[in-house]
């Protein structure tokens, strides 16, 4: 929707030729990713309904709802202000959020691989040379953006439209306008850097910092009215109140952003050499220290972990200092205790709401493990791994470099989540380090099943991020959709005992460490064994 | 001499392609010994192989006499080894990555590394993907003449070199040697190989056709002859190894075998030399043979 009005601005049609044909071979190299990331976006907004049915059933247990959400700072914190009490309005409450912030992820992902990595990988100066507009890759990458959202909002519209046409087609444009904001966002970031994976992160530190904007702004009011939470794109969503007297306006926030920013890129993409960035590249040292693989799998990865130290301690100190807010509110709600309680599985509910925000944590580090454990799938394939790999380093010993920081570091983030925890409530330090650290068990489980991957097949090692995708499915929304008993089973975080609160079992724990040991153990023998790729 | 590298019978498959189709190299130390073939013919597999980084299906590897799969790290320690594709880390300088190489391997020579690193005109401060292809080349070059080894892997090492650092390369190569060095070149730069190759293996379709130095190839190939005789020539065209033959008058010109060039001589003086061209055989000449017989096969199988 708003990539087209940049395709009629000035710098003519030759800055753009080519872009129709760039625009089909992008959408054909992301013929899985796209229909995966929107599917999955569509399939959490539309199940939704039902779960909220059972959970707020009666007229009684809305207006309970919709009191308790005036009150509690802390849950609006969490998900956001309620508008209105009807079926499609508790939809785009309860799901609006992640439902943008999965739309800007899949749009951010989306631009940048179309953008600085098709030049970081050099590939973009073959393709520049042919009939090839100087705007025209940046176009097609916002195109297919624009494509994946409108694929989404159709979806969205369709699905939720039984619930009230115009709230469907509000909530499914707003959810395609968040992911529109970030994927131009991502246009200018990628402008501005070399490196694909620092664009990626720093759009997503954007997106970080947008989604505290909006909890900040929503636990000082109780209707989105707060300044902070209009400074944020997903506090627009909340704003454009699908479902509740619709303020169509507020799409024109969306769409002029999306415009500016496009514009932004634009202008910076017309100005610059290919493969070159407005932050170059400063010169390094002349001589270096590094003097293992070890050394350099930490000097590779020490950014990330850094990154995802501070995220999850932040997050832990957001979380922990909700908490005690939250759990006055879901005391009161049966249906909703029971779904923490499931989550969480205590019956006291702070301990049940920090379970289930510390499990949270565990998936996500899940993420981080696979995305550690594959860097030594990265330096493979790019061809980095053959010259080093043929000097006195042992395969076993430059593999162990990169896993000591995939499976240490998801100790030491889950740590500091711990510690941002124990900052943040104020109380009970010792269980709750104790319960993060439990999740660590689950982590190492999906390490594993990366590391085996790797090993054995190097090829589809890349599949390591759906199972964690799945196993993040599972735990997200499983519990609250009544997912059949065996399904939840699939997910290692389902067998870990539900800390802080529940009691320690350790049975469960040493078998999924057991597990990961054997998995990592078979995965670094079939690595030994193998031809390596690239 | 002991042998640097000796394989025999090698195979290598990937799923239908056969990539190496018993192949033989054998690498004498302290020689420099050139790795010839047309595109696909194996060299980057057979290389990979000595390098422990694929596994053969079969055959005999030896490197620096170990067996370079299972002793990978011991071999190593002793190779220096430089791909025809060199892809830096984006975040490490030039100098970081040569140093980190050199630790890797036996160990650096500081002096040599900072003669080296004049003498290529390389900019050790540059990072990752700002260094241009010849320069990244450049910094594996450095990296692999600086260490303290007894064999360097050579794949192709000049692509991207301008002609003054083609020269420094082989210039440096040539010290290798003279240091007792073994050098295995892989190489399609013909005047790079005639001028530093004691001896060469050229492969084809993953086999070796032809190994040896340069002057017993050239004895395999024709030379081609131009002569002004006395009187007419007579009987050359029946004689065995005889090609080409163009007569116009008393003026021969013909390509001959080499090792059948005495009877030709004979022939032609039976008939009264006035003037005698012989050329040998040009490097070129030898390669575009055997890199052509692939194409022709394939012409035949296509007919």
């Amino acid at each position: 929707m708003t990539a087209t009005a940049f395709a009629v601005r000035s710098g003519g049609t030759r800055q753009l030729a080519g872009t129709g044909t760039l625009l089909r071979f992008a959408l054909r190299r992301d013929r899985l990713t796209i229909p995966i990331w929107v599917g999955v976006n569509a399939l959490m907004v539309l199940s939704m309904p039902n779960t909220l049915k059972n959970l707020y059933g009666t007229q009684a247990q809305r207006d309970d709802l919709m009191h308790q959400m005036a009150t509690n700072a802390s849950l609006r914190a969490l998900i956001g202000p309620v508008f209105d009490d009807s079926v499609g309005a508790l939809t785009a409450w309860r799901v609006g959020v992640y439902a943008g912030a999965l739309a800007a992820v899949t749009g951010l992902l989306l631009v940048v691989r179309h953008t600085r990595d098709e030049e970081e990988s050099g590939r973009q100066e073959l393709v520049a040379s042919g009939m090839v507009g100087r705007r025209a890759s940046l176009t097609a990458a916002l195109l297919t953006a624009a494509v994946a959202n409108a694929v989404l909002a159709l979806l969205v519209a369709a699905g939720l439209a039984g619930y009230g046409a115009s709230g469907s087609v509000a909530f499914g444009l707003g959810i395609a306008g968040v992911g529109m904001f970030f994927a131009t966002m991502a246009a200018i970031v990628a402008q501005l850097t070399e490196s694909a994976r620092l664009a990626r992160g720093l759009t997503a530190a954007v997106l970080g910092a947008a989604f505290v904007l909006r909890a900040a702004g929503d636990s000082a009011t109780d209707n989105g009215s707060s300044v902070l939470t209009w400074l944020s794109p997903i506090g627009w969503l909340e704003n454009l109140r699908p479902y509740a007297g619709e303020r169509w306006w507020v799409l024109l926030l969306f769409v002029g952003a999306a415009a500016a920013q496009g514009a932004v890129a634009y202008e910076l993409a017309g100005r610059r050499d290919i493969g070159m960035s407005f932050l170059p590249t400063r010169p390094g040292p002349a001589t270096g220290r590094l003097g293992t693989a070890g050394a350099l799998a930490w000097r590779l990865q020490r950014g990330s972990v850094l990154g995802w130290s501070v995220g999850f301690f932040l997050a832990g100190v957001v979380y922990g200092g909700l908490t005690d807010g939250a759990a006055d509110l879901v005391g009161d709600n049966d249906n909703a205790r029971e779904i923490f309680e499931r989550m969480g599985g205590h019956s006291g509910i702070t301990d049940a709401f920090l379970a289930s925000m510390i499990g949270m944590l565990g998936l996500v580090a899940a993420l981080y493990v696979v995305a550690s454990v594959l860097r030594l799938n990265g330096e493979e394939t790019s061809g980095r791994a053959e010259p080093l790999l043929a000097n006195a380093v042992g395969r076993l010993r430059w593999a162990a470099g990169h896993l000591v920081i995939a499976f240490g570091g998801s100790v030491l983030i889950m740590l500091l989540a711990g510690l941002g925890f124990a900052v943040g409530y104020g109380k009970e330090a010792g269980p709750i380090l104790g319960a993060c650290l439990v999740q660590v068990a689950g982590v190492w489980l999906i390490g594993g099943v990366t590391v085996l991957l790797l090993g054995v097949l190097p090829r589809a090692a890349v599949a390591a991020w759906g199972v964690a995708g799945a196993v993040l499915l599972i735990g997200w929304v499983g519990p609250a959709l009544d997912v059949p008993q065996a399904v939840l089973d699939l997910s290692p975080f389902g067998h870990l005992p539900k800390m802080p609160g529940g009691a320690m079992n350790w049975p469960p724990v040493l078998i999924l460490l057991g597990l990961s040991a054997v998995l990592v153990a078979a995965g670094l023998a079939g690595l030994r064994r193998r031809d390596l790729t690239g | 001499m002991t042998k640097a590298i000796t394989v025999s019978g090698l195979h290598k498959s990937f799923g239908r392609t056969h990539a190496l189709d018993g192949l033989d190299l054998d690498v004498e130390t302290g020689e420099i010994h050139g790795f010839l073939g047309p595109n696909g013919a194996g060299k980057s597999t057979t290389i990979r192989v000595l390098l422990g980084l694929l596994h053969a299906d079969s055959g005999a590897t030896q490197v620096l006499g170990r067996d370079p799969w299972k002793d990978a790290v011991e071999v190593h320690r002793r190779i220096a080894y430089v791909p025809g594709d060199v892809t830096l880390w984006r975040n490490l300088s030039g100098g970081e990555v040569i140093d980190l190489y050199g630790r890797l391997r036996g160990g650096l020579d500081s002096k040599r590394r900072a003669d080296l690193i004049e003498r290529f005109e390389l900019d050790p401060t540059k990072k990752g993907r700002t260094y241009s292809k010849g320069n990244r080349q450049k910094v594996a070059l450095v990296a692999a003449l600086a260490s303290d080894v007894d064999l360097l892997i050579l794949d192709e090492p000049t692509s991207g070199l301008d002609p003054l650092m083609e020269e420094v390369f082989q210039r440096c190569v040539e010290e290798e040697r003279d240091r007792g060095r073994t050098i295995l070149l892989s190489s399609h730069i013909l005047s790079e190989v005639e001028e530093l190759c004691d001896r060469v293996s050229i492969i084809r379709k993953g086999r070796t056709v032809e190994s040896g130095s340069l002057a017993e190839l050239r004895h395999l190939t024709r030379t081609s002859v131009t002569a002004e005789l006395a009187g007419a020539p007579n009987g050359l065209a029946h004689l065995p190894g005889v090609h080409d033959l163009d007569v116009q008058g008393h003026r021969v010109r013909l390509q001959v075998d080499t090792d059948k060039l005495d009877a030709v001589l004979r022939s032609l003086s039976e008939s009264g030399v006035r003037s005698l061209t012989s050329t040998p055989p040009t490097l070129e000449e030898l390669f575009l043979r055997h890199y052509q017989e692939d194409r022709e096969e394939e012409e035949v199988a296509a007919r």
